[in-house]
């Protein structure tokens, strides 16, 4: 019984070990401000889903994990954004370094104009140098992670194009995975997909928690209660609420975020 | 109740819509056999014409002397060949390379700025002045005319075309496809070469063929600039025969057999361009960028 109590004791302390912290973040579109000290923990291996009505902020807030606003002129972050414990916020951090270790895929599947194999091949080119053998297994080992392998594994060298939207979103997911990130980011990733392809990607994310940390921004409320280990709640670029999703949905401790997911709001 | 027929009513509202539609068509549809009816009758004249000069001859013989009978082209297709080949080497990475820059920093730069308004002057800038620029500062300066001159006035005349079709191609690729490229941690050149660049390859070739058309039927820039040569030469550092001056000279000339090269010789352009156009279009429509 003892050691039994032990065993949860280490279960529950892995499972709080935080792998993104976020203080005191604000972000700017120009001079619009889209999101007001927003303080949140990211924890490893676990699902954080983000959700609230559009334009609440959750997409603004994923796209600061990997930078992703850095592409744009005129949009800034303040405040911390500790990814094991360095602030990647901080001028000198290397935004393709740390894209490499936080992955992202969005909302739209966005296949490269090349073959499938070539799909999954470029990201790991950028940073490791494989022989064909290893690039093959690499290639294989993704898409079988993204559960694509026995749907294109006799047509690798086809382009990516030629997939059908579940399969590109999949093949878009292989590709994030086969860098083998420590990050997995997902915008909306089942928003274009249809029922079948959206219950394969939210096994997939079940599967996919077993070794990555993932973050996930959702419109859809069950999809957020069915993948999710902790959910946050947004509201016109504030965090209204964030805890375990079991504890958001069954017992919220906001009046706000009770009426959004009961659909009395948004 | 209501046994009788019911009697469609027409409503004067669409009553009157139907006759500005039925006017409308009917003027448009005129303008089009006006148009049609010039190109087609252009057409039927050069087949005519030019269908009659062809021959073997014209294949195997340089341009013939004054007052002498037969001859052939092959010494202006030859430089036409060489003249339009060598500038489009020249001009299609030089206006790939500049398309992606602008593609890539026009919005943040006011020098791609500039650049993009200028290229948009040179496109629209009549060849005859191009040509004379060249001669200015190149033939005026050697002291004769020769093939390089040509082919700088002709890739002049292309670079702009493939500058602003490879832009233009490269703005249709949605900012999204970009970010999944970036999202990997790949640095901008390699979004810019292997992802942007790739999506629409088919339209920036297009491009290319494009200019090569124009280029292949401009006679203004090569009369200040390759000249003409009577006799077959492929010393590109002298005057070289092409197609579109000895069609010019021999067009206006009082021997028979020169006209009829003339026309055999337009008849050969026209085709080539024609040719490149179907291709380029065939190739475009394969591709559109999601």
């Amino acid at each position: 019984m003892n050691t039994q109590l032990t065993n949860e004791k280490a279960a529950a302390m892995t499972a709080k070990r935080k792998t993104i912290e976020i203080s005191g973040l604000n972000f700017f579109y120009g001079k619009t401000q889209s999101l007001t000290n927003v303080n949140l923990d990211i924890h490893e291996k676990q699902v954080t889903a983000f959700i609230g009505p559009s334009g609440c902020g959750k997409s603004t807030l994923l796209r600061t994990l990997n930078r992703m606003y850095d592409l744009y002129p005129g949009q800034r972050a303040e405040g911390a954004i500790m990814y094991r414990g360095k602030n990647i916020l901080d001028a000198d951090q290397d935004v393709n370094m740390l894209r490499a270790k936080v992955g992202m895929v969005f909302q739209k599947p966005t296949p490269f104009p090349m073959s499938i194999y070539d799909n999954i091949a470029f990201g790991v080119r950028l940073y490791e140098d494989l022989s064909k053998g290893e690039m093959d297994e690499r290639v294989e080992w993704a898409l079988k992670k993204a559960a694509l392998w026995t749907e294109v594994k006799d047509k690798l060298s086809k382009s990516g194009l030629s997939l059908s939207g579940g399969q590109q979103q999949r093949l878009c997911i292989a590709r994030g995975v086969a860098v083998k990130p420590d990050v997995l980011l997902l915008d909306e990733p089942t928003s274009a997909l249809d029922p079948i392809s959206t219950s394969k990607v939210e096994e997939l994310i079940s599967e996919l928690k077993l070794d990555y940390t993932i973050a996930i921004v959702t419109h859809n409320m069950q999809q957020a209660a069915r993948c999710s280990d902790y959910t946050a709640y947004m509201y016109l670029g504030e965090l209204v609420e964030f805890g375990e999703t079991d504890q958001i949905f069954m017992n919220p401790a906001r009046k706000e975020t009770q009426d959004y997911i009961t659909g009395r709001f948004g | 109740m209501n046994s009788a027929a019911v009697k469609p009513v027409i409503n004067p509202v669409y009553r009157k819509r139907l006759m500005v539609h039925r006017v409308g068509i009917a003027l448009s549809v005129f303008a089009m056999s006006l148009g049609l009816a010039f190109l087609v009758w252009i057409l039927a004249t050069l087949l005519y014409k030019g269908f009659g000069a062809l021959s073997v001859d014209m294949f195997t013989h340089d341009t013939p002397a004054p007052g002498s009978e037969g001859g052939g082209l092959i010494n202006a297709i030859t430089g036409s060949l060489m003249l339009v080949g060598l500038s489009t080497a020249i001009s299609t990475p030089i206006g790939i390379l500049a398309g992606i820059y602008l593609a890539e920093y026009g919005e943040e730069n006011k020098v791609a700025a500039i650049t993009r308004f200028v290229t948009d002057i040179m496109l629209s800038a009549p060849s005859i002045v191009i040509g004379l620029f060249v001669y200015a500062l190149y033939v005026a300066n050697a002291h004769h005319f020769s093939g390089y001159a040509g082919t700088i006035a002709l890739a002049l005349i292309a670079v702009p075309v493939v500058v602003r079709t490879t832009d233009n191609m490269l703005r249709l690729v949605p900012n999204s496809l970009l970010e999944a490229a970036f999202a990997l941690g790949a640095p901008r050149w390699k979004v810019a070469m292997l992802v942007r660049l790739r999506a629409v390859k088919a339209g920036v070739v297009t491009g290319v063929l494009l200019a090569l058309a124009r280029i292949s039927g401009e006679t203004a820039p090569l009369l200040f600039t390759a000249l003409n040569n009577q006799f077959f030469s492929a010393d590109m550092n002298a005057p070289i025969a092409n197609l579109p001056v000895v069609i010019y000279q021999f067009a206006m000339s009082p021997y028979d057999n020169w006209r009829s090269l003339a026309w055999g010789g337009a008849l050969l352009v026209t085709f080539s361009v024609l040719a490149l156009n179907i291709l380029s279009r065939t190739l475009f429509s394969q591709k559109i960028p999601n």
